[in-house]
């Protein structure tokens, strides 16, 4: 569904994507995992078309993402830090996107604005809110729409656990239903019970791809953490 | 892009500095002629402080909004848009809320003390410098990534405008005095719009006598039908080439 060719991407003498090339496909759940720094949120910056790389393509259902913008509708992007208008209320917001979208109420999934309790919250400002607040209103933007394709940056970080635990709910009954997920984390305990795949990235290069169960057979260990520790040692 | 001009517009209203600006004006222009008793020396003086405080609200005010809006933008960015049309919806956003706020605030005692000529002439060149520096503001904003860096290249784009520009051009008058410049004067006059404004609604005032024989040469190009559309033509470019070149950049800009 996303196939990404060779991507190089320089910031001034930091090399932040050398030479990256990934295959993702329907129905997987694909965890990016790696140090800070090793240019995990950069290539998803790529994916969404903010970032552009230097050299290198991607194409998503198997059209060039440069010049195409309609291939957005089909991805729900979860940031790492949510920012948004300060002025605007969690209401607004709200009705923006769908306004920008244009979709009808019928078609959306508000199971999260639900769960997390933000539709007693409308009327607050974006200002206002905490940064656990925030990212619940970023994951209910992401999963809205009913997107094929879901890419969250550090989704749990901030959300306490209850919270979390909803969101982990709601990612495998999506993934149940067939969609594209990727997850940056750096709690891989949390990942354990979630991914299919597991990408692995290291000062802007790609370590390896590989599906958990491979990795676990490579490694030995059950648990995806000290699968990733042991890899980590071995280099 | 309706819609995100739409929410452009709603969001400079509910900042409130536009709608102080236009009181501004607004309280400006009718005290200025209450002040005179002939209504033509009212624009005169209406003029000096237009051409002065239009280009440093809208230039200023510009690169502090798009600045400020960069969670916007980013927002806006992972949704299906264009970049292009993000880009040009808060340039027509920003452009629609101060030309409108200008039109109110000098538009309606023009109107009502000054409906000539010279009045409308000003008016439209007023409109066209308001978004002239938006432009120019979002051009700045986009070449730099720094907001203090930003908004002192918009500062310091306004004082070349304003004053720099005319300490140049007599400089110049003054080292090549032997030599007559008076033509290439009309050239030079296009790369500054502040300077062309001035001189068009001048010109329609009849003072053109006091410039000597440039002002006379002015009359002769600027008088004329065709200098007219000409000088026109050159303000328009003003804005159109910013706004190219500024989205021509944001097209490619990491964010």
């Amino acid at each position: 569904m996303i196939i990404a060719n060779n991507i190089n991407k320089q910031f001034g003498k930091l090399k932040a994507l050398d030479n990256v090339s990934i295959t993702c496909n329907k129905g997987e759940c694909i965890a990016l995992i790696g140090p800070n720094g090793s240019g995990k949120t950069t290539f998803i910056k790529c994916i969404l078309g903010m970032v552009v790389c230097d050299s290198g393509f991607i194409t998503f259902n198997g059209k060039n993402i440069l010049h195409n913008w309609q291939y957005r509708a089909d991805i729900g992007y979860m940031p790492q830090i949510g920012r948004y208008p300060d002025n605007m209320t969690i209401g607004q917001v709200l009705d923006m996107m769908k306004d920008i979208r244009n979709k009808k109420d019928e078609q959306l999934d508000k199971d999260l604005i639900n769960q997390f309790g933000l539709d007693k919250l409308l009327d607050k400002r974006m200002r206002t809110l905490s940064g656990g607040t925030r990212q619940k209103v970023s994951a209910s933007l992401a999963f809205l729409f009913n997107p094929d394709v879901l890419i969250l940056d550090e989704p749990t970080a901030g959300l306490d656990p209850v919270s979390s635990e909803i969101l982990k709910a709601k990612i495998i009954a999506e993934k149940a239903k067939g969609k594209l997920i990727m997850i940056t984390s750096h709690v891989l305990s949390e990942l354990d019970d979630l991914v299919t795949q597991v990408i692995f990235m290291q000062e802007g290069k790609l370590c390896f791809h590989k599906s958990i169960s491979e990795l676990r057979t490579d490694t030995g260990e059950e648990k995806l953490s000290k699968a990733i520790a042991s890899v980590m040692l071995k280099n | 892009m309706k819609k995100i001009v739409k929410y452009v517009i709603i969001d400079i209203l509910r900042n409130k500095i536009v709608l102080a600006y236009t009181g501004f004006l607004l309280l400006l222009s009718f005290s200025i002629f209450n002040l005179e008793d002939n209504s033509a020396k009212g624009l005169l003086s209406l003029l000096n402080i237009i051409l002065i405080i239009v280009p440093l609200v809208s230039i200023l005010f510009s690169s502090i909004y798009v600045y400020n809006s960069a969670e916007f933008l980013e927002l806006l960015v992972s949704q299906p848009l264009k970049r292009r049309t993000i880009w040009l919806s808060i340039f027509l956003g920003l452009a629609c809320s101060l030309s409108f706020a200008f039109f109110i605030g000098v538009g309606i005692p023009v109107l009502i003390y000054e409906l000539t000529g010279t009045g409308i002439t000003m008016l439209v060149v007023g409109l066209l410098l308001s978004v002239i520096f938006v432009a120019i503001a979002m051009l700045a904003t986009v070449k730099t990534r720094d907001k203090a860096k930003g908004i002192g290249v918009s500062i310091l784009l306004w004082l070349y405008f304003s004053l720099l520009f005319d300490g140049l051009v007599l400089f110049l008058l003054f080292q090549f005095a032997d030599y007559p410049l008076e033509k290439a004067m009309i050239g030079i006059s296009a790369f500054n719009p502040i300077d062309l404004s001035r001189i068009l609604v001048l010109l329609k005032m009849d003072v053109s006598a006091l410039m000597g024989y440039t002002g006379a040469i002015f009359k002769d190009f600027f008088g004329t039908t065709a200098g007219l559309v000409i000088s026109l033509m050159v303000l328009i470019l003003w804005i159109v080439i910013p706004a190219w070149l500024s989205t021509r950049k944001f097209n490619r800009k990491d964010l």
